[in-house]
């Protein structure tokens, strides 16, 4: 494990939440494809890594009787969304399916080899994609949760200290998701919750209000990540015909629920509340900020809490995942979009293991950028926000 | 002793950079609870359907109420002496946007929730009617102004009916839909629309609003009137996303698609994103033939209003940059609503000459076919 205490790193500087303004990026000259190099030398810290379940067999030890009985009595295979279609590329990376059987994702053994080894990586978050959200049954769902994080802990965090876990939670009861978040918050390898981005009430509902105050009382980061189903379309317009359009249109519901978390005033209810948003890219945050700044200052007698422009509220309490980046046309419009971000904090590595987006792992993060806003991205943004200090106990 | 602020110059630039404006959304009909709006409804309403829209009248998606900031969401100085609802008269209109920015052309984009009836058929007559009030009290009236055909786009059938009625009108430039469709649209089910378009070379504007019962977002549904109006992008950006991953330009190659009220500094991003999946799961859509990114830098144009702005001049240039210097960018006031873009402000002055010229004008002169 490397020596997170003895590596120098650089706290982000400014306010009291970490944020300044990027400053010294020169969007024309840098390179941004990168050539073959060794495993990174400095910090790094994967804020994306995904621990799948591949069936509920595995989570039968740490069901009731009654649930095993009904389980295998219903025939009920796996809270189903089909977020990540079993033979789509983009779920899978060239050999991520385990040997043995089972999803992509599914086992300690190919995430350290895949995922940690080849950054030489300090820490790694977990994101478990069970979709408990999917189940209308509420009990049901209530539980499963609640042996997915067992599992979890059993398999994953328990076996590997450098990984950390994100509790998995019936959202859409959230009196039940606070139970689940006080039931396991404080185990030291838990640091954030994981909603699916697809919510059927959006998250800035007042509704979710108990969610959020076990997070705050639990210390623990808010994470929105990639996919879910629940009921609703996946677009404002209806059901398109093609994957490809849910893929790519889940950075579509990522700005929906931004719009709605600053505009029902979450952050003015939960001062404290971090959220970052998983697997969702990042290029279309400036021109969010920018629509959202504008609708504020026009409308923002409809919503008298929200007391500064949306973007503040953005770079203060929200991070995003790298991955993916996308594919612009130009290579320059990445470093133009980090610049329009105006923020030298708000960006976080990740592999977003083992969906695939690159063909290369030094792909992962194609971009060389100044100090301190590169560490700050491999590292220091996710240390400081996931506030992984020190050995675990 | 006189003061020299340096007024007398600045006028004289200004006279010597003076651009032209054409305005490529403007609304003379809205859909807002009003006698004046039900009132020419009626008028031009087909004798055998005025006896339905009396007794039943307009009928939805319901339970979703989302109060504007201004009644008409209108811009408060917008109400004619004359009483009418803003955007219906057109002395007024002349005085306050025509006239005053010296328009040389400007397209109108009537709302009437066509295409939001669930009793399709009175939808399409709804259409027809404002379609016939346009051409009598807009069009035959006022040389400057140009208008889009409104069409019931939720049954292709019909729209493509009205379509064939007046494509050959001169005064007609483009059919007009709302953003906030029932199915992507892209699926076929709106295809003879499209074709039909297609044959009078009529561009199809898709223009902010419509509610077709599906949540506002893919989370569910938003609160506040600000989200609602925010989150429009979000089902812009789906639209685009589908017409491209349905095909619907390999079939259709000379369709031309206009973003209207949609604001446009999303679009580089959507694009680099569909890129990116496209490159995975290009198997799921083995008709197309190339990049989604170069489908859509082929085929849609976008109004400006709302602009989006960003804090830092340099970031408007980039984006302007990754949007082939706006040449598909055309300049939009969306008069008479609150959140009006006014030529004079709208652009920032940084901007070089040549890239606002098109923007203000040059763009949709050519697009719109305006002469």
């Amino acid at each position: 494990m490397p020596p997170a205490a003895n590596a120098p790193h650089q706290r982000p500087a400014g306010s009291a939440n970490g944020h300044s303004p990027a400053k010294g990026i020169q969007t024309a000259a840098q390179p941004v494809n990168g050539r073959p190099r060794p495993a990174p030398t400095h910090p790094v810290i994967d804020s994306d890594i995904h621990n799948e379940v591949s069936s509920v067999d595995q989570l039968m030890p740490y069901l009731a009787d009654y649930w095993q009985d009904y389980i295998r009595g219903s025939a009920f295979r796996s809270p189903h969304a089909n977020d990540y279609p079993r033979g789509a590329p983009s779920s899978a990376r060239p050999g991520s399916i385990p040997a043995e059987g089972g999803q992509a994702g599914s086992t300690l053994r190919l995430v350290r080899e895949q995922a940690l080894a080849p950054w030489n990586t300090e820490i790694g978050i977990l994101n478990c994609s069970y979709r408990v959200q999917s189940i209308k049954q509420e009990d049901l769902a209530a539980d499963l949760a609640t042996a997915a994080n067992r599992w979890q802990i059993d398999n994953w965090l328990e076996p590997e200290p450098r990984l950390r876990g994100s509790l998995v939670v019936p959202s859409q009861t959230p009196v039940r998701a606070a139970e689940e978040i006080h039931r396991f918050g404080n185990h030291p390898q838990f640091v954030q919750i994981v909603l699916p981005v697809r919510s059927y009430i959006p998250y800035g509902n007042r509704y979710y209000d108990p969610l959020y105050a076990a997070a705050v009382e639990q210390d623990l980061v808010v994470g929105i990540n990639f996919g879910g189903a629940s009921g609703h379309p996946p677009t404002p317009v209806g059901w398109p015909s093609t994957y490809l359009e849910e893929h790519a249109g889940m950075a579509q519901v990522f700005q929906s629920q931004v719009i709605s978390i600053i505009a029902e005033g979450v952050f003015d209810r939960f001062p404290d509340l971090r959220i970052a948003l998983i697997e969702g890219g990042f290029a279309w945050m400036p021109s969010l900020m920018w629509r959202l700044d504008k609708e504020w200052k026009g409308l923002r007698s409809n919503t008298p809490w929200v007391r500064r422009a949306p973007s503040d509220y953005i770079r203060d309490h929200m991070r995003l995942t790298v991955q993916p980046v996308g594919a612009p046309t130009d290579p320059r419009y990445i470093l133009q979009t980090i610049d329009q971000l105006e923020s030298d904090t708000i960006l976080m590595f990740a592999t977003d293991y083992p969906h695939w987006h690159y063909d290369d792992n030094d792909q992962a993060w194609p971009v060389t950028l100044p100090e301190p806003l590169n560490s700050n991205i491999w590292s220091e943004n996710a240390r400081s926000f996931y506030r992984l200090q020190g050995d675990l106990p | 002793m006189t003061l020299d602020l340096g007024f007398a110059e600045k006028q004289q630039s200004r006279e010597k950079t003076k651009l032209a404006v054409i305005d490529t959304d403007i609304h003379n009909f809205d859909v807002y609870d009003d006698p004046v709006f039900n009132q020419i409804i009626s008028d031009y309403l087909a004798p055998e359907w005025r006896e339905y829209h009396e007794m039943i009248g307009m009928r939805g998606h319901y339970g979703v109420g989302y109060p504007r900031a201004q009644p008409n969401a209108a811009r408060t100085d917008a109400w004619p002496p004359s009483g009418r609802p803003p955007g219906t008269d057109l002395e007024f209109m002349r005085e306050q946007l025509l006239d005053a920015f010296d328009m040389d052309f400007g397209i109108l984009n009537p709302l009437a929730g066509a295409g939001g009836q669930v009793n399709h058929e009175y939808g399409a007559q709804l259409a027809r009617a404002i379609n016939d009030y346009q051409i009598a009290e807009w069009i035959e009236l006022e040389p400057r102004l140009r208008a889009s055909i409104l069409v019931n786009y939720e049954d292709a059938d019909l729209a493509a009916d009205e379509i064939h009625r007046l494509g050959d009108h001169k005064g007609f430039v483009q059919i007009i839909l709302v953003a906030r469709t029932q199915e992507p649209l892209g699926r076929r089910k709106y295809w003879k629309m499209y074709e039909a378009a297609l044959e009078y070379d009529l561009p199809v504007g898709i223009h902010f609003g419509g509610n077709a019962g599906h949540p506002l977002t893919a989370g569910g549904w938003p609160s506040y009137y600000i989200e609602d109006h925010a989150g429009m992008a979000q089902s812009f950006q789906a639209q685009v996303a589908s017409l491209v991953c349905e095909g619907v330009f390999e079939h259709f190659p000379e369709l031309r698609i206009v973003i209207i009220e949609g604001g446009f500094a999303w679009m580089p991003s959507l694009a680099w994103r569909l890129d990116q999946s496209w490159k995975r799961l290009k198997a799921e859509t083995p008709y197309l033939k190339r990049a989604p990114s170069e489908y859509m830098r082929d085929h849609f144009w976008l109004s400006t209003q709302p602009m989006e702005e960003p804090r830092q001049h340099k970031h408007f240039q980039q984006l302007l940059e990754q949007m082939d210097n706006g040449s598909k960018l055309m300049f939009a006031t969306d008069y008479p609503h609150w959140d009006f873009d006014s030529p004079d402000r709208a652009l920032p002055a940084t901007l070089p000459l040549e890239v606002r010229r098109n923007i203000m004008a040059e763009n949709a002169r050519q697009f719109y076919k305006l002469a």
